[in-house]
């Protein structure tokens, strides 16, 4: 299990490695699993062993089967760690004009809000902010782009950094 | 923010004055009338003639250049007049009141002739211009004397090229008027977004945001200098007003959830907008008496950018309430909605035009973006721009011009203004060095 997790963990790394042209605010830290230990209730963990994030299709709030796994991983951590709270970004490609995005970033954000609260999550914990499309993590003008900003994005508040 | 402006017939010294009278008897015959029909048959440009205005006393000599120049800039934008090289000029006016030699204007075959004379007084600066048709040898219309500060000295010149495009188009003036819009900076991933307001030509660009908080969508009242907006200043967007000479700003209410889109009612009473909640986005109307919330739509659907017909009566607004974004008209009370846009892609961002006649719009189909037109029951679509990403179409306070946004793609990708006339002619980068976004015309200053 803790391998299957390291693979996980390997792979984001390295997909972020390759798209984060000049980017210097990346969520996700690359993950060494020979590192010194994280602590399982740290930003750095939930950000990238949990996962802070899961994409959509162009046009689409449902959550697919890849997002649900990690959905159901940030339930569980932040069910097991009650003290944090969280504001589930939702973000839209630039395919779309601004007014639209923005609801459908809302759409997004909405749907991961509701399948952690569905997993025992507390609602009073949980707040959605939609960005529409105005804030990319990847700026080029291609899919490879676009399917990473069609994101909801859980910003966890009040854990340790590491 | 003072806009003192008188505007004074000269009623003396001009004989035979009428109102565009067409040319008549035998001069009609060799010449046609000093008229340009908009349509889409329209190429050559109607040149004609404008010398330096004459300035009268010391203090006049700084601004009658530049007002001429600003004058004849916002006629030869439109690509529907073309400006004599003024090498070409075989006599100048000698004094303001001189009866113009048109043989002299006919010989370099100019049609229209404009003639200025500045002078100054105090704060105040007083223009006063003829136009001339050169081959009828007769004024258009009245002589026109306008007086303006000092500081609005660009106002003067704007109402002079109204005056001239409404006499020789016949259409409603448009120059004298402002550009509400969102100036971006920095990365494409970090963008800083302010509201900032120009004149329509891009001149007097002064920033109403500083940056800290990320504003979209800004719209004017029809009725006065305050526009309606959204921003991200308390956490989440939400709609704000600002008075954009005072720069007082107050949100418009404060029920839970994110409200955008906003835009005013034609009469300035009353915000139309989308308030999203639980995921959901439908449309609600907020009289700004009462701050009141009254729901519009009620489907799951995305119901956004809400646009009023010019009487009030209905409102355009894009749904995707049939799978992709399409155009609905409703009554401005809400109620069944009945689908306009039926071609292929989605359509967006719908704008009433204030003349009534079309409703603008953008389309996305084919991994392209689009400006377009049609009529309000969805005929006579078309399309008149293209590009990777051409977004919110805005109108001139005379329905005649399309301000828009055009971003370009990659990662050092940046929108830039745009503009083209409702015929699809005329498209053109707004003469703006920065990138912007998300124009909105103001209506007519007074």
């Amino acid at each position: 299990m803790t391998f299957l997790k390291f693979g996980f963990v390997a792979l984001t790394a390295l997909t972020l490695a390759a798209c984060s042209d000049s980017d210097e605010d990346m969520t996700a830290q690359p993950y060494d699993p020979n590192a010194s230990t994280i602590s399982e209730s740290s930003l750095q963990y939930f950000n990238t062993v949990v996962g802070d994030r899961v994409l959509f299709a162009t046009d689409s709030s449902s959550i697919d089967s890849y997002a649900s796994e990690t959905l159901t991983r940030q339930a569980e951590w932040l069910n097991a760690n009650p003290g944090v709270s969280a504001t589930i970004e939702g973000h839209a490609d630039e395919r779309g004009t601004r007014e639209y995005n923005l609801a459908l970033g809302a759409r997004r954000a909405n749907a991961a809000y509701n399948f952690l609260v569905s997993r025992g999550v507390s609602a009073s914990r949980l707040r959605t902010v939609s960005y529409g499309k105005e804030r990319p993590e990847a700026t080029c003008s291609n899919e490879s782009c676009w399917s990473q900003n069609r994101r909801a994005v859980t910003v966890v508040a009040g854990a340790p950094m590491s | 923010m003072a806009r003192n402006f008188v505007v004074a017939w000269l009623l003396a010294a001009v004989t035979g004055a009428g109102v565009l009278a067409p040319v008549s008897g035998a001069m009609a015959q060799d010449a046609p009338p000093l008229v340009i029909e908009i349509d889409e048959g329209v190429i050559e440009p109607m040149p004609f003639a404008a010398p330096v205005f004459i300035a009268e006393d010391a203090g006049a000599a700084e601004f009658a250049a530049q007002l001429t120049d600003v004058m004849t800039n916002d006629l030869t934008g439109t690509a529907l007049f073309r400006l004599i090289d003024r090498n070409a000029y075989i006599s100048s006016p000698s004094s303001f009141e001189a009866t113009p030699q048109f043989a002299d204007w006919r010989a370099i075959n100019s049609q229209a002739l404009v003639t200025g004379a500045v002078s100054t007084s105090g704060n105040q600066i007083t223009l006063r211009f003829r136009l001339w048709d050169v081959y009828a040898g007769q004024p258009v219309g009245q002589g026109l004397q306008l007086v303006g500060d000092r500081d609005n000295w660009r106002r003067l010149a704007h109402k002079v090229a109204d005056q001239v495009y409404t006499r020789i188009t016949g259409e409603d003036p448009y120059f004298d008027s402002r550009v509400v819009f969102v100036a971006e900076s920095g990365p494409k991933n970090a963008r800083v977004k302010r509201l900032a307001i120009m004149d329509q030509d891009g001149a007097n660009l002064r920033y109403l945001t500083d940056g800290s908080s990320m504003v979209l969508t800004p719209r004017f009242n029809p009725t006065s200098q305050e526009v309606i907006y959204m921003s991200y200043q308390t956490g989440e967007p939400r709609v704000f007003l600002m008075n954009v000479d005072t720069l007082q700003r107050e949100e418009l209410e404060r029920q839970p959830g994110m409200t955008f889109a906003p835009r005013f009612s034609p009469d300035g009473s009353s915000v139309v907008m989308s308030l999203s909640r639980g995921g959901n986005t439908d449309i609600y109307s907020v009289p700004l008496g009462s701050r009141q919330l009254i729901q519009l739509t009620n489907s799951p659907a995305i119901d956004t950018a809400p646009s009023y017909s010019p009487d009030g009566s209905q409102i355009v607004f894009e749904s995707d309430r049939g799978g992709k974004q399409q155009l609905y008209v409703m009554s401005a009370g809400g109620g069944g909605a009945r689908r306009i846009s039926f071609g292929d892609g989605a359509y967006a961002t719908p704008v009433w035009s204030p003349r009534g006649d079309m409703i603008a719009f953008t389309k996305q189909q084919g991994g392209r973006f689009y400006i377009g037109v049609m009529r309000p029951d969805g005929s006579d679509e078309k399309l008149l721009t293209a590009s990777f990403l051409d977004e919110g179409p805005t109108w001139s306070p005379n329905g005649r011009v399309l301000m828009f946004f055009r971003e370009s793609p990659g990662p050092n990708g940046a929108p830039a203004l745009r503009s083209v006339d409702v015929t699809g002619r005329n498209e053109r980068r707004v003469p703006l060095n920065m990138p912007a976004s998300d124009p909105a015309w103001s209506p007519l200053l007074q």
